[in-house]
C-alpha cells in the first residue's frame, strides 16, 4: 500500500506492506533508530513516537495508519540546533543508564509537559507508567521531567 | 577525624560529573545490535519447540526453503555434518544448538530460517514441519531426583538420572554441634523463585563472514566479548585472531548477555553458509522463554543462637533447578556461585550448606541477573531467618542485628566458610539506616496502626557483598582467569585512549574509567577517551557481571596509568635534567622536591617523550602501558535497607511506601553513577519481591513468555529511595573501590519480604514466598499458601 506521512517535519512516501509495523518502517525503512523495539505486547514503551500531538507505541501500530499523519520520534525533538529542555534533563539528571528506553520516556516526557508545564513528582510517575525501564528506578527519570520543566517548561 | 574531614574524605576526589555517553543517547544516537544494518543482509529466525519434552521424529523444512525470500534453513541435522549441533556451556555441560534428538525445553531451538526480511523469515517458519512423540515432562526440581522421574538428559553418557552436582562449604560436624548446644534454633522452607533479567534490549547478533580474508565480525549483545571471541573459536574451530567481537551499546545486561546462545552461533553459521551478513535478534518471547534464567533455589535454612540473641551458626540445605542445560555462568570451582557466603554479616562460630542441583525440562537456568554468583540466595536465606529469629526471641531485629553484625576490629574476617571479608564498618551503616528512617517512630506507628487493625511492616536486610571476581589462582571460566587488562595510549598532546576489557550495558564505564585515568594522571575526563566493546581494540578479560568492571578492570585502569606516570618521570627527569629521585607527584603533575614551581604535566611530558629529546634508559619514545590486574580477592560492599510496607489484607496489595538503602561501596568514583546503579538494584529487587517470577505449568509450559505475564515494575511501583552512604575503602583494591552494581538487587529482596511478613505478624504469618502478589498475600493470610514457582490445577 502506497503512504504519505510526515515524519519529524519531512515528508515521506512508500510502498509497504500492510502489516508493517510503524516501528519497523520507522527503523528498517526510514533509517530511524533512535526508536527501539522492546516487547511486541505494548507493555515497553520502548518504541513510543508522537503519531499527530499523541504517544503511540509504534510495535503495535500499523504503518499504514500512519498514512496522512504526523510522526515525532527522538530524531526530531529539539529545534535542529538545541535540545529540548526534556534530553538536558535526562542527561542533567542521570535519568538514562543503557539508554534503550530514553527516547520513549523523553517523548511521553514532552508530551507531559506540554499539558501540564509543572507537575508533580506523582503525575510524572503517572505519565510514565505505560513504560519500563530496567536501569533507573524511573527515580532519575521522574527528576530529570522535573528538571525540564523547571528549566524550560513546555516548548 | 572530624565529621568534616571525614565528609569530604568520604567524597573522594572524582565527583559526580554527568556522563560522557549521553550525548548519543538523548539524541537518540545510540549504536544497538539491531540499529546495525549492511548491504546484503539477511535475517535470521528460529524455530522452536512448542512443548517441554518430546522425541523429535521428523523435521521438513522443504516448504520454507522454497519460500521465494528464504536463502537458507538450518536443522540440527545441518548442523551436525559441521559438528556443531552441541556447543560447550559456561558449566562444562553441552547444549543443543539446533535440537536433534529431542526436545528439553519449551521455547528449544529447533531450526534456523534466513531470508531477505525480517518478517519472511517469520513467514518461514510457519512452513516447517515437526514431528514430536511427546514425553513426560520433568516440571519440579523436588522430583527431579525420583526413581520415576523423567530422563532429561539421556544424550550424556552415564547419565542415569537428573542429577547434576552436589556440593558442599562449611564444617558440617562443627555446625551441628553448634545446633546441638544452641538454646534456639530456627528453621524456614523458602523458594527463590525463577527469575528473568529481562533487559529492555532482548539478545542479538549480526555475523559477518568474509570468506577472502577468513574474517568472522560479529556485532553482538555480549557483556564478555573476549570470552566469547575465544569460546567461538573453540567451537567452531576458527582461528581467534580471525574473529572479532563487536559489544556495541548494550540495551542493559544484567547477566542475561553473558552466554554464548544459539541464535548466535546459527547466525555466525548462516554467515558462512550464504556468504552474506545475517542478522538475528530475538524478540520478548524468545528472551524470557530461552535465554538463561536466575534463582530456582529450593531452601532450607537454619539459624541457631542463645537465648539472649547471640547468632551461633547456620545451615542450609539447597535444591537448584538449572534447566535443561547447566548453562550458569560462573566462577567452574563454584556450582552453586557464591552462596557459601551465606555466612551473611555475622560472626559466626560455624556454618555448613549443601547444594545439589538438578536438570528439569525448562530452559537453561543460571546465575544470571545482578545476583554476585548467587550471593542474591544467600542474603535473602540469611536475612529472613536472622528475622525469623528476631521474632521468635522477641528482639526488635534491629537490636539483633546491631548485637551480632561483625565489628570493624574484625576486619578482614575470614568467615566460617572461607571467604575473607576485606573491610566493614557494619554498625555505622545500619545505625545511618535506622536515623534516616526514624526508626523507633516507624515502629510506634506501627503499633497504633495495628491497633486500628492496619497492617504496616517494617523490613531491615544487612547485606555483605562480594564481587570482583576474581583471583586467577581459584576463579576461571572455561580455564580463563578472570583477570582484565587496560591499555593506555598517550597521544603526544596528552590526550589519552584507555582501551579496556569490561563492556557497559548501561554503567557508565566511558565516565567512570575516565575519571579513574584522569585522576592518575592529572588530566580532565574529556580528556580520556574510553573504548570498550571491540575484542580488535582492548585487551582480553572477561567481561562486565558479577559487579567486577571497576574492582578489576578499574584496578587495570589504575596500574596502566601509573606505569604511564612513573615513566613520565623518568622523562621529566631528562627534560628538566634532574635525577627522577628530584621529583614528586604533586597535584597531578612531577614537581621539583622543594621547588614546586618547576615541574611537568603529562601533556608536556608526552610530547616531550615524542620529541627528539634524549630519552633516559628505561623509555624507548612513548608513554604508552597496559597491565593485566589480577585481584588478591574480591571486594566486599555491604549495606543496610530497610523497606516501610502497607498491606491490605482483604485485597493482599502490598504498597511500598518509603525504602531507605546505606550502601557502602568504598571509594566512590562517580556517587550519581554509583545511586543510579542503586535505584537500579531497588527496583529489581522490588520486582523479585513483589510480581517478578516465571512459573511453569504442569506440562512445562512457560507462564512468563510475556510482559504481560512477566510483570516488571513500573513508575508506580517503585518508590522514591532514600539514600544514605558510608565509604569504608577496600585495603587491597589500588583506589579503595569496591563494586556496586549489584548491591541493592541483592540486598534488597529480604528487605521487602520481611516488611510484609512483619506487617502480617499479627495474622501469625511467619514466612512467606516471593513473589509477594496480591493473591499469594491474600492465600498466606488465610494460612494456605501455594508454591509460588508452579500452577498447578
Amino acid at each position: 500500500m502506497k503512504i504519505t506521512m510526515t515524519v519529524n517535519g519531512a515528508e515521506y512516501v512508500r510502498d509497504v506492506e500492510p502489516r508493517l509495523l510503524l516501528i519497523h518502517l520507522l527503523r528498517d525503512e526510514l533509517g530511524l533508530t533512535g526508536s527501539h523495539w522492546g516487547c511486541d505486547t505494548s507493555n515497553c514503551g520502548a518504541c513510543v513516537v508522537w503519531l499527530d500531538e499523541t504517544p503511540v507505541k509504534s510495535c503495535t501500530v500499523l504503518a499504514v495508519m500512519a498514512d496522512g499523519r504526523r510522526v515525532l520520534t527522538v530524531e526530531g525533538l529539539g529545534n535542529g540546533t538545541s535540545l529540548d529542555p526534556v534530553q538536558l534533563g535526562f542527561a542533567q539528571c542521570h535519568g538514562l543508564q543503557c539508554g534503550f528506553c530514553t527516547p520513549g520516556m523523553m517523548l511521553t516526557a514532552r508530551w507531559l509537559l506540554n499539558r501540564h508545564p509543572d507537575p508533580s513528582a506523582t503525575e510524572v510517575r503517572e505519565a510514565i507508567s505505560g513504560q519500563i525501564c530496567r536501569c533507573t528506578g524511573y527515580e532519575n527519570i521522574v527528576r530529570a521531567v522535573l528538571w525540564a520543566a523547571k528549566n524550560g517548561g513546555s516548548e | 577525624m572530624t565529621g568534616q574531614e571525614r565528609e569530604a574524605h568520604e567524597a573522594g576526589p572524582y565527583g559526580p560529573i554527568p556522563r560522557k555517553e549521553d550525548a548519543r543517547f538523548v539524541r537518540g544516537q545510540g549504536t544497538f545490535v539491531d540499529d546495525i544494518s549492511m548491504p546484503g543482509m539477511l535475517h535470521g529466525a528460529i524455530l522452536r519447540s512448542p512443548v517441554a519434552h518430546a522425541r523429535i521424529v521428523s523435521v521438513d523444512v522443504t516448504a520454507a526453503a522454497a519460500h521465494p525470500k528464504v536463502e537458507a534453513v538450518l536443522t540440527g541435522a545441518d548442523l551436525a555434518e559441521r559438528g556443531l549441533a552441541w556447543m560447550p556451556t559456561l558449566s562444562g555441560d553441552v547444549q543443543a544448538v539446533l535440537a536433534t534428538d529431542k526436545v528439553r525445553f519449551q521455547g528449544q531451538e529447533l531450526a534456523f530460517v534466513v531470508a531477505r526480511d525480517r518478517y519472511a523469515a517469520r513467514d518461514a517458519l510457519e512452513l516447517i514441519a515437526v514431528e514430536y512423540e511427546m514425553l513426560p515432562p520433568l516440571v519440579d526440581a523436588r522430583t527431579a531426583l525420583a526413581e520415576d522421574a523423567p530422563l532429561v538428559r539421556d544424550d550424556l553418557a552415564g547419565q542415569a538420572g537428573n542429577h547434576i552436582f552436589d556440593w558442599t562449604a562449611g564444617d558440617k560436624a562443627a555446625t551441628d554441634a553448634v545446633f546441638s548446644a544452641a538454646d534456639v534454633t530456627v528453621g524456614c522452607d523458602m523458594i527463590y523463585p525463577r527469575s528473568h533479567p529481562a533487559p529492555l534490549e532482548t539478545c542479538g547478533i549480526v555475523a559477518a563472514s568474509d570468506a577472502v580474508t577468513g574474517r568472522l565480525t560479529l556485532w553482538s549483545t555480549s557483556q564478555a566479548p573476549h570470552a566469547h571471541r575465544t569460546l567461538y573459536s573453540l567451537i567452531t574451530g576458527l582461528p581467534e585472531h580471525k574473529i572479532r567481537i563487536v559489544s556495541p551499546d548494550l540495551g542493559g545486561g544484567f547477566g542475561n548477555k553473558v552466554p554464548v546462545y544459539p541464535g548466535y552461533l546459527c547466525a555466525v553459521v548462516a554467515s558462512m553458509v550464504t556468504g552474506r551478513p545475517v542478522k538475528w535478534v530475538e524478540d520478548r518471547s524468545e528472551n524470557l522463554m530461552s535465554t538463561t534464567f536466575a534463582r530456582d533455589y529450593h531452601m532450607h535454612g537454619e539459624i541457631a543462637a542463645t537465648a539472649d540473641g547471640r547468632i551461633l551458626g547456620l545451615r542450609a540445605r539447597v535444591l537448584a533447578d538449572h534447566g535443561a542445560f547447566n548453562a550458569t555462568a560462573q566462577p567452574a570451582r563454584y556450582p552453586a556461585g557464591f552462596f557459601h557466603i551465606f555466612t551473611g554479616s555475622y560472626d559466626l562460630q560455624a556454618a555448613f550448606c549443601e547444594v545439589t542441583g538438578v536438570y528439569t525440562n525448562k530452559a537453561p537456568g543460571g546465575v544470571a541477573y545482578s545476583c554476585s554468583f548467587r550471593i542474591t540466595e544467600a542474603v535473602y536465606l540469611v536475612e529472613r531467618l536472622v528475622d525469623m529469629l528476631a521474632s521468635k526471641l522477641g528482639i526488635d531485629p534491629a537490636q539483633l542485628r546491631m548485637r551480632n553484625l561483625l565489628r570493624p576490629e574484625q576486619f578482614p574476617y575470614t568467615c566460617a566458610t572461607g571467604w575473607q571479608y576485606d573491610s566493614g564498618d557494619y554498625q555505622r551503616a545500619l545505625t545511618l539506616a535506622l536515623d534516616i528512617a526514624g526508626y523507633d517512630e516507624l515502629r510506634r506507628e506501627q503499633a497504633e496502626r495495628r491497633a486500628r487493625g492496619e497492617y504496616m511492616g517494617v523490613g531491615i536486610s544487612f547485606f555483605t557483598e562480594g564481587v570482583g571476581a576474581g583471583p586467577r589462582g581459584h576463579m576461571d571460566i572455561l580455564g580463563l582467569a578472570m583477570t582484565d587488562g587496560a591499555d593506555l595510549r598517550v597521544h603526544p598532546t596528552g590526550k589519552v585512549v584507555l582501551g579496556i576489557s569490561v563492556q557497559t550495558q548501561g554503567q557508565g564505564h566511558e565516565t567512570t574509567f575516565a575519571q579513574i585515568v584522569a585522576h592518575e594522571l592529572g588530566l580532565t575526563p574529556d580528556d580520556v577517551e574510553v573504548v570498550h566493546g571491540d575484542t580488535d581494540r582492548t585487551p582480553f578479560g572477561l567481561g562486565t557481571y558479577g559487579s567486577r568492571s571497576t574492582p578489576v578492570s578499574g584496578a587495570a585502569a589504575v596500574m596502566a596509568a601509573r606505569k604511564v606516570r612513573d615513566r613520565a618521570r623518568l622523562v621529566a627527569a631528562a627534560m628538566l635534567e634532574l635525577s627522577p629521585d628530584d621529583l614528586e607527584w604533586l597535584d597531578g603533575q612531577w614537581r621539583v622536591r622543594g621547588d614546586p614551581d618547576r615541574g611537568a604535566g603529562i601533556a608536556e611530558i608526552a610530547m616531550a617523550a615524542h620529541s627528539s629529546l634524549e630519552l633516559p634508559a628505561g623509555v624507548d619514545g612513548h608513554l604508552d602501558a597496559s597491565a593485566v590486574y589480577n585481584p588478591p580477592n574480591l571486594t566486599f560492599p555491604f549495606g543496610a535497607y530497610i523497606c516501610v510496607t502497607d498491606v491490605d489484607p482483604a485485597t493482599g496489595e502490598v504498597k511500598i511506601r518509603r525504602f531507605i538503602a546505606v550502601d557502602d561501596c568504598g571509594v566512590r568514583i562517580n556517587p550519581m553513577i554509583v545511586e543510579g546503579q542503586v535505584h537500579r538494584g531497588l527496583a529489581d529487587g522490588i520486582g523479585m519481591a513483589l510480581m517478578q517470577a516465571i512459573v511453569f505449568d504442569e506440562a512445562g509450559n512457560c507462564l512468563g513468555g510475556s510482559f504481560m505475564d512477566y510483570l516488571l515494575p513500573t513508575a508506580l511501583e517503585c518508590p522514591s529511595p532514600e539514600l544514605g552512604a558510608t565509604v569504608t575503602p577496600s585495603p587491597h583494591h589500588p583506589i579503595g573501590a569496591k563494586g556496586i552494581g549489584e548491591s541493592a538487587t541483592v540486598g534488597s529482596p529480604p528487605a521487602v519480604v520481611n516488611s510484609v511478613v512483619d506487617a502480617l505478624a499479627p495474622f501469625g504469618v511467619t514466612h512467606a514466598d516471593m513473589p509477594l502478589t496480591p493473591a499469594n498475600v491474600w492465600r498466606t493470610i488465610q494460612g494456605r499458601p501455594v508454591r509460588p514457582d508452579l500452577a498447578l490445577s
